[in-house]
């Protein structure tokens, strides 16, 4: 089980416990994450504002790197940058003119049989909820989370293709199988804000504001992400110290990986004390 | 040799914007057997035709091309104007110089002008090789058989019926009136639907003209134009209606109760039941699949107290064979499925209802008497949102086109809701107000006037359960901000889509849908109420979505021209058919395996294959299938299409 792994700039910074959790979690699975050689920002946030064809051409030049790595399908756990990595195979697979702009810029032949998946996809989907379930050496019993998808994970459906749009089920069946109780709730797709929080910090307040009181007021005890920008959004503009754990760092806590107080140490809201709470510290 | 004439029209600037039309008159008068060439601004025109019928009787013509617009327009109209002068129609052609030339190549002169020239030299190598033909005579049976018993096929079998046509009106559900049966008021008067719907539901029911067979399907057809033979399928009632008086002991003794369909959900109906309460005719049907005795044999509580001992357990579906010369299509709509509106709670949300779920609750009949009551715990809505085109008007999720009656009856809707609740807010999101009918403008501006109606321009983006409001986000673009509502109750103006099961009827009558499944007319201008197989008509929603004005407008057409089509003695077709060298096939049955319409036999005791005349429509499959060229088609036969040919290439 051996993937072509495109950790992005998060996974090395910001999300560093993403990353970090992502690959213990990995190991604990059987599988390897061959990280791209050379890799490259995805473009998120800004390029697609702003020049549609740099937007298109740096992830492209990603899987340039990853199918000429011919390790396997290419994983991403972050979801903006999976959201960029996605757009840019949807041109490639639909708009013959651009995929050969694409292919004249970035230097490369796009192979239409080459995949990118989403870590969470592939964790529930191709590994399998059962598989996880038989890792699991300590069950989440008790714990409450809100699964949260955010935006760019599953639109637009028909460029992610992943679960759906509006009420989506992946989490929510990874956190089950881990043994957790994934709270019912209305706000799993809304948007946090994104990138706006360096320019309109007010809105993405509001915006987080709303997510996380609704999760708390739905009985959640945390909320579980996929995304870095989502998880930093979540954690820091929040007014009520609800924990916001990336999904692979309660896959560890599960699986018992250890390392895991070099994640904690990285939250702006410790979840320790929730941890503790249930005996999973 | 023939004397041959060629006739060029402008076609306004149409053709003469791009061809150069006097150049191209002058290069066909020198061409060796053309007669008379010449070139007009409107040749469909009287005077128009007057130069093509002057030219036949003073130059002697033998064959004549008009290079025009597409044949499908105007082929008849010159075929009508030779034929006046003695001409065999058939020696008439046109060269489509519009469509496939001089629209497609606007921007280049020089090649339009030559290649109309191609088109009419190729078309001119046609007409000398054309024979005279005459229209084949076919016998006609006079019936019509009307699919559907809503307000279209209610209106096209009453038309047909009193222009003394008998009609055969077949009915999938136990009663007549199809969704009008389940409206309130209609716009834009404002009338009660259901009493001018029962009268012309009883009207059907005693014409002596119309033989009414409800709660049957079409199983199969055979045929064509003129002569269907047709298969339809009485389904069970469980109920004799011969003998059953209608006195309702049954319904009121029945034990099982369920959720009403015709009710959208919000009522019950028993296990024996009628349509509707006020449903013509009124007779009940047993439902198999919620009767107790069907189940464990346990109750027969409706056979014990019928005092006409009409209940029998053992009916069975009947065939009935019957024979009509056309065919109405009336087939009618349905709503979009809320199920499928994920940004809308999958129709899992009690208090978020359609339309026709809206419209039962205002029906006085309906299962809150006229009260507009939330189903989940019956309470008066204060704050209502009402959301035009759900899955209309969107063609990258759902459906591309306008649902056309959404606008109308949100606004009845919501002034509905005004005049029963006064200190209730409606909101009603929208994109655009279409009201292009007559009265609808009128009527639109003196609801939102008069009721002070709410209309935020934009879209709905997500409704969800929340602490026992229905929480609906949107935006109003106008303002450019974000609107959140906390509503008590939503109504969603969902798409009309085509009635379940009209693909399969489509198929079975050889009539053709559209990729929505809405069944296509001949041509969306010109024969608009027409299908595109002959005898085969259009009424109602089935065919698009419209509104209660433009059904039965629509539906009175398709019963005029049905009416033209049976006003004949001898039914006369276009003899442009196949025909078989009857010294060349070998009888090997290729043509009649690939032929569409069942227009090719074998005949066993010569060992060759004909063709049935009434059924061929000259489509040329079996031209190309037969390996000895033993089939041609009338006037385009293999020899013909090769000279056109060789002048494109030479």
């Amino acid at each position: 089980m051996k993937f072509s792994y495109f950790p992005g700039c998060t996974d090395h910074s910001t999300s560093y416990e993403y990353g970090r959790s992502t690959e213990a979690v990995f190991r604990a699975l059987g599988g390897e994450l061959v990280e791209i050689e050379d890799w490259n920002c995805c473009g998120a946030a800004a390029t697609h504002s702003i020049n549609r064809l740099l937007s298109l051409c740096l992830p492209a030049r990603n899987i340039s790197k990853a199918q000429s790595a011919q390790v396997g399908p290419l994983v991403v756990p972050c979801a903006g940058c999976f959201n960029m990595l996605k757009r840019t195979e949807y041109a490639l697979k639909n708009d013959e003119a651009k995929r050969k702009e694409i292919e004249e810029i970035v230097g490369f032949r796009y192979d239409p049989s080459f995949e990118i998946l989403a870590l969470m996809d592939l964790i529930v989907n191709r590994i399998g909820t059962e598989k996880v379930r038989e890792r699991v050496k300590r069950s989440l019993k008790g714990l409450k989370p809100a699964c949260y998808y955010g935006c760019a994970l599953v639109r637009h459906p028909k460029i992610t293709q992943l679960d759906d749009p509006e009420n989506p089920q992946y989490l929510d069946r990874l956190m089950k199988a881990l043994g957790a109780e994934p709270i019912e709730w209305s706000y799993k797709v809304d948007c946090c804000g994104a990138d706006l929080a360096l320019t309109y910090g007010n809105v993405v307040k509001k915006l987080v504001g709303r997510i996380v009181s609704m999760a708390k007021e739905a009985g959640a005890q945390c909320i579980v992400t996929s995304c870095g920008l989502c998880q930093a959004n979540l954690e820091m503009r929040q007014e009520v110290d609800l924990p916001i754990f990336y999904f692979t760092e309660l896959m560890g806590v599960a699986f018992d990986v250890e390392g895991r107080d070099q994640w904690w140490k990285k939250h702006m809201i410790s979840p320790k004390r929730l941890l503790e709470s249930l005996g999973l510290a | 040799m023939r004397k041959l004439g060629v006739f060029i029209c402008h076609c306004g600037v149409n053709i003469a914007g791009t061809v150069d039309v006097k150049s191209v008159a002058e290069e066909m008068g020198r061409v060796e057997d053309v007669a008379h060439s010449t070139d007009y601004i409107y040749m469909c025109s009287e005077p128009g035709q007057q130069i093509i019928r002057e030219a036949i009787r003073e130059k002697g013509l033998e064959g004549v091309v008009v290079a025009c617009c597409s044949p499908s327009m105007h082929e008849n109209t010159f075929r009508k104007a030779v034929k006046s002068q003695g001409m065999n129609p058939y020696l008439c052609e046109i060269a489509n110089i519009r469509e496939q030339c001089s629209w497609v190549h606007q921007k280049d002169r020089e090649e339009a002008t030559r290649k109309a020239a191609e088109i009419i030299l190729a078309t001119l190598e046609k007409v000398r090789k054309n024979e005279s033909l005459e229209p084949i005579a076919m016998a006609i049976d006079r019936r019509v058989l009307v699919i559907g018993g809503g307000i279209a096929g209610m209106t096209a079998a009453l038309d047909l019926a009193e222009g003394g046509y008998g009609v055969v009106l077949i009915e999938r559900e136990p009663g007549l009136g199809g969704h009008m049966a389940q409206l309130s008021r209609t716009f834009p008067d404002l009338d009660p639907a259901l009493p001018g719907l029962v009268a012309k539901a009883s009207a059907v029911e005693r014409h002596p003209k119309i033989n009414l067979l409800c709660y049957s399907e079409l199983e199969d057809v055979k045929g064509y134009v003129g002569n269907f033979d047709l298969t339809v399928r009485k389904k069970a009632t469980l109920v004799d209606w011969e003998k059953c008086n209608g006195c309702g002991d049954c319904i009121r003794d029945c034990p099982v109760e369920y959720a009403s369909p015709f009710e959208r959900g919000l009522g019950m109906r028993k296990a024996i039941d009628l349509f509707y309460p006020d449903s013509v005719p009124s007779k009940p049907v047993i439902d198999r699949e919620h009767c107790q005795y069907f189940l464990d044999k346990g109750c027969r509580r409706c056979e014990e107290i019928c005092p006409k001992k009409a209940i029998n357990f053992a009916q069975k579906d009947e065939r009935i064979e019957l024979k009509a010369g056309a065919i109405v299509v009336a087939t009618g709509y349905e709503l979009y499925p809320m199920e499928r509106l994920g940004e809308y709670g999958y129709g899992q949300i009690p208090d978020v209802i359609d339309g026709l779920a809206f419209e039962r609750m205002l029906s006085p009949n309906g299962p809150t008497r006229g009260k507009i009551l939330r189903p989940s715990d019956g309470k008066v809505p204060k704050e209502m949102v009402f959301i035009q085109c759900v899955a209309s008007r969107d063609p990258d999720r759902y459906m591309p086109y306008c649902s056309r009656v959404c606008c109308m009856y949100t606004a009845k809707h919501a002034s509905f809701y005004k005049e029963q609740v006064p200190d209730g807010q409606p909101y009603i999101f929208y994109m655009d107000i279409r009201s292009d009918c007559k009265g609808y403008e009128e009527f639109l501006q003196k609801t939102i006037e008069e009721r002070g109606l709410l209309y935020l321009r934009g879209r709905v983006s997500r409704v969800f359960q929340d602490d026992g409001k229905v929480r609906v986000l949107g935006v109003d673009t106008l303002t450019g901000r974000m609107v959140e509502v906390a509503a008590d109750m939503v109504v969603l103006a969902t798409a009309i889509v085509p009635s379940p099961g009209v693909k399969d009827l489509a198929a079975k009558l050889r009539a053709t849908v559209d990729r929505h499944g809405f069944l296509t007319e001949a041509h969306i201008k010109l024969y608009p109420v027409e299908s595109s197989t002959k005898g085969i008509y259009l009424a109602g929603c089935g065919q698009s979505p419209k509104d209660i004005s433009d059904t039965v407008s629509q539906a009175s057409a398709t019963a005029s021209k049905i009416q033209a089509l049976l006003s004949t003695d001898k039914l006369l077709q276009d003899p442009l058919i196949a025909f078989v060298d009857e010294g060349i096939c070998s009888g090997c049955g290729i043509c009649v395996e690939i032929c569409p319409y069942e227009a090719r036999e074998m005949d066993r005791r010569r060992g060759i294959s004909v063709v049935h005349e009434a059924l061929c429509q000259g489509c040329g499959a079996c031209i190309a299938a037969c390996p000895n060229f033993a089939c041609e088609l009338r006037n385009s036969s293999a020899s013909q299409t090769l000279r056109m040919v060789d002048t494109f290439v030479a």
